[in-house]
């Protein structure tokens, strides 16, 4: 088997580098958990979203071999991500459905 | 130009023999153009499907009071016309038919990128449609909902709704299939030359409107499963009775359903700018910027989906945000107006009736357009919201765009599609009678609505029914029309004169392979060296080859 | 006159490993809004009733959740690995992780089965009486969504189970490199085109194929040529891989979204 030329066609990831992304993803898992025992306020949910950011990250890069794939794969992957965060900025604009939902819970209490 | 005996002695496509025969040989076929066939069939049995059920509510509405049928049955029938005419005739239509059939032509491809999940593909919108149907008659009464399924009344009736959206779930499959099949095409299988900005402006259309169909049609999926789930386990997500909120309905339903408008018209902007050059002979005004608005209007029509929403109880802030970006889409649509109008200048227009299509698209979807703005604005929408001003403007669009869009496509590409003629003065006249009858039927629309005619209503006060009675006759002329017009095409695929490779003088890749092309589409692999709409190159390039094919001849004698 | 005559084998033959993965990568973009949509649903909801999806996100089992997360992982690493042993041609060591993968996805299916088995069993699902009697509108629409989504993503896990033990017997099928030979058959040579090599040794293509060409014959010889396994040919495995790895990001944002915000 020619290994050099494989090299050339597509570069080959050790299986060390997957063993220790495996770890970063145990320890960041791990991470996830014990910050959950601390009352961070609001953060908590900010801190838990940038951990899964970062895990999702190592797990495109390495796992899904983004990091070797051609450009047009990470820039149809940004255009879906920007379409998501459009979607999520235009629902909460309406602010009236928070004020509604929360103006039922209190209905609820007063009876 | 004369044939040359490679050309003489290929096969066409129809008559190229595979593992199956008669009618499993298409339904079995993985060849785009035999999918496009099928597709062609399927989508316009479901459009006169559609339309005899639209003939239906215009006759009910003639006059005041019960005319031909029930209330409950008017709901059911206006409910299944809107199912039918989005989900199985409008959002496949020009995709599935002429993407399938003329996409891989115009880009030099021999084929889609995944030849058997296109066949996936039309088997899932063949089921869609049977499921559609089954859901009809299995409920203790028909669907009655709309067609936009509006919870919370959709998680409550007593109609098989839970089918009828699975059916229109298994039609999103089906669409995200074409959409994610077309742009692997596009991006992986361009001829040599073929370079982004040389391809046809129909090709654009279709890589627009297949990123909305991958990107947005899973948000109605999930959509229309939390109904089926709500309806099943009572999940409560839209129902206010357990903590529910019916308007996230109209959100989430809108981030797809708006989109998905542009899902319909992109693709029939494409045909135009494709039919404008080849009738005119000359090239496309601004080719670049009508490819640009393509692509932006496929990215702010994201962003306008409250529009729809305006007296639903969104807050003040989302009401002037999304009114605001409404007027913004007007732009690269406005572009695109224009371009089409500059590229008849100096122009040698040919009235043939293709051209005669396109030039009403730019006539009705501008009015289609403008009353969009008037919608658009959030003061005069509290007014007119819900009326027929709302299903005129509506009409105007889809119909008046896409529809129209799809009719001039069918008498344009049908030479190549078939390799016959159909009759020309026989197709002017039914155009004529689309024409006139498709104003009569919907430009009252716009007054009823103005004056306070709701949509959707069953019985109406007096006073209306001066332009209810107009346009019902508007709708017998425009049925006729299209009546003649199949006749007509159904006439000229069986005893039609015989059509060239290219009986238009067309300057696109699809026009250089023989009518109808061969299985694997170009007899010598396509090599471009211009871009889609250069005459003048084209031109020359065939002097060129035929000096040189004399220079041959005479080198070998 | 005589000419030699070539054959150019359509394109076809020549599978295109990258349009198949910008193909899979566009379904993988349809799943990822197919949850964005639940995602919002959720983030709706939470905004409006933080302090109710505190309270019952308390009520689910963080170490099954957990223990969970850590099943998905280590099915994503055997999944990358199999695909680097098919990459070196150690087929039976790429059985053997993908064999691991497939049992990772029933494990995590057991666990789930018992973390659902004991909410119902206190009658805690969607429509329930006691859902209805002890719970806040909030509380409720946490537990609605906690079973749309998990149940969504249990779903894709079954769906990529299966898919990988189709891959599995596929891959299992597949001859070692060594017996592997490339035949042009008869097959390949549907739809081939002929090309006409004049004198000058010019290639002719269809039309400018002229009337001097009166007869064209063809001789062929068929040379069995042994070949590599190279890893394209192993893109469906890949594009599975793909898929069970985007199961596993989907988890990665479920598991803290629902069990650690108490």
């Amino acid at each position: 088997m020619d290994h050099a030329e494989h090299h050339e066609e597509h570069p080959m990831i050790g299986y060390g580098t997957y063993i220790s992304i495996w770890l970063a993803l145990l320890i960041l898992t791990a991470l996830t958990v014990a910050i959950a025992g601390f009352d961070l306020g609001k953060y908590t949910t900010l801190v838990a979203m940038v951990v899964a950011t970062v895990k999702t990250t190592l797990v495109g890069l390495y796992f899904m071999h983004l990091r070797y794939e051609p450009k047009v794969f990470h820039y149809m992957i940004l255009v879906t991500f920007m379409i998501m965060v459009v979607i999520v900025i235009f629902t909460f604009i309406d602010g009236n459905r928070f004020s509604y939902l929360s103006h039922e819970v209190q209905a609820e209490v007063h009876h | 130009m004369a044939q040359t005996a490679a050309e003489l002695s290929y096969t066409p496509y129809h008559r190229e023999k595979s593992a199956f025969t008669g009618i499993f040989s298409w339904i079995f076929s993985t060849d785009h153009k035999r999918i496009g066939i099928l597709y062609m069939i399927s989508v316009l049995t479901m459009f006169i499907g559609g339309l005899c059920l639209g003939l239906l509510i215009r006759l009910e509405l003639i006059a005041p009071g019960a005319t031909i049928m029930s209330a409950p049955t008017y709901n059911a029938v206006f409910t299944l016309h809107g199912v039918i005419m989005i989900f199985l005739f409008i959002i496949p239509g020009i995709p599935a038919i002429f993407g399938n059939f003329i996409l891989p032509l115009q880009i030099g491809a021999e084929d889609v990128a995944f030849p058997r999940l296109n066949l996936l593909s039309w088997w899932l919108y063949i089921s869609g449609a049977a499921l559609l149907m089954l859901a009809l008659f299995t409920g203790d009464k028909l669907p009655d909902t709309g067609w936009t399924f509006y919870a919370p009344y959709s998680t409550a009736t007593e109609g098989n709704i839970s089918l009828a959206v699975f059916a229109a779930f298994v039609l999103g499959f089906s669409s995200i299939l074409t959409g994610l099949n077309f742009i692997t095409t596009i991006h992986r299988m361009r001829a040599p030359g073929m370079t982004w900005f040389r391809m046809p402006l129909f090709t654009w259309g279709l890589y627009a409107t297949a990123w909305i169909q991958v990107l947005a049609t899973p948000v109605v999926g999930i959509t229309l499963l939390l109904v089926i789930l709500e309806r099943g386990f009572g999940v409560g997500v839209f129902d206010p009775a357990i903590g529910g909120d019916p308007v996230l309905y109209q959100h989430l339903f809108w981030i797809y359903s708006h989109p998905a408008v542009y899902i319909m018209i992109l693709p029939g902007m494409g045909v135009i700018s494709d039919l404008l050059p080849a009738f005119t002979k000359r090239t496309i005004f601004g080719y670049k910027a009508i490819a640009f608005s393509t692509i932006s209007i496929a990215v702010v029509g994201y962003m306008v989906w409250g529009h729809h929403m305006f007296t639903s109880g969104i807050s003040g802030t989302a009401q002037v945000i999304f009114s605001f970006l409404t007027f913004l889409v007007a732009i690269p649509t406005g572009i695109k107006v224009f371009n089409w109008i500059a590229s008849l200048y100096k122009g040698s227009i040919e009235l043939r009736a293709p051209m005669l299509y396109t030039l009403s698209f730019i006539f009705l979807f501008s009015i289609g357009g403008v009353t969009g703005l008037v919608l658009g604005s959030l003061a005069v929408d509290m007014h007119v919201h819900d009326t027929y001003f709302v299903v005129g403007h509506f009409h105007y669009v889809m119909f008046g765009g896409l529809g129209i869009a799809l009719f001039g496509a069918l008498h344009y590409w049908f030479p190549k599609m078939f390799g016959k003629m159909y009759n020309e003065a026989v197709a002017i006249v039914a155009w004529a009678f689309i024409f006139v009858g498709f104003n009569v039927l919907y430009f009252p629309m716009f007054i009823l609505g103005w004056n306070g005619m709701p949509r959707r209503y069953y019985d109406y006060l007096p006073e209306f029914q001066y332009w209810h009675v107009v346009s019902t006759v508007g709708s017998w002329i425009l049925a006729f029309g299209i009546f003649t017009m199949f006749i007509n095409l159904i006439r000229g695929i069986i005893n039609g004169e015989k059509a060239g490779n290219n009986p238009w003088g067309a300057s696109t890749l699809e026009w250089t392979t023989p009518s109808p092309p061969p299985l694997l589409n170009f007899i010598e692999p396509p090599h471009v060296t211009h871009g889609a709409y250069d005459f003048e190159e084209m031109n020359k390039g065939k002097k060129d080859s035929k000096k040189d094919s004399k220079k041959k001849k005479k080198g070998k004698k | 006159m005589s000419h030699t005559a070539n054959i150019a084998a359509p394109a076809h033959i020549h599978k295109d490993y990258n349009g198949a993965k910008t193909g899979m990568w566009l379904f993988l973009f349809t799943e990822v809004l197919l949850f964005g949509g639940l995602f919002l649903i959720y983030a709706v909801y939470r905004t409006a009733h933080p302090h109710d999806f505190a309270e019952a996100a308390k009520e689910l089992n963080v170490v099954l959740g957990a223990l969970n997360t850590a099943v998905l992982l280590t099915s994503s690493l055997t999944m990358a690995l199999a695909i680097a042993c098919i990459h070196r041609g150690k087929k039976s060591l790429s059985l053997t992780f993908l064999g691991i993968t497939i049992l990772c996805a029933f494990a995590f299916m057991v666990i789930k089965y018992i973390e659902w088995e004991s909410k119902i069993s206190h009658g805690l699902y969607p429509g329930s009486e006691y859902l209805m009697l002890h719970y806040s509108k909030g509380q409720r629409m946490f537990f609605g969504l906690y079973y749309c989504m998990t149940g969504l993503h249990a779903a894709h896990v079954i769906i990529g189970a299966t898919v990988l033990i189709v891959m599995f017997y596929v891959t299992y099928q597949r001859p070692n490199e060594k017996h592997r030979w490339d035949v042009f058959g008869k097959d390949e040579l549907n739809g081939c085109r002929v090309a006409i090599l004049d004198k000058d040794g010019n290639e002719k293509w269809g039309s400018e194929i002229d009337e001097s060409v009166k007869q064209v014959h063809l001789k062929m010889k068929y040379y069995s040529m042994p070949k590599r396994i190279k890893h394209e040919d192993y893109v469906s495995l890949e594009n599975s891989g793909l898929y069970w790895h985007i199961v596993d990001v989907i988890w990665i944002f479920l598991f803290p979204l629902m069990y650690l915000i108490g």
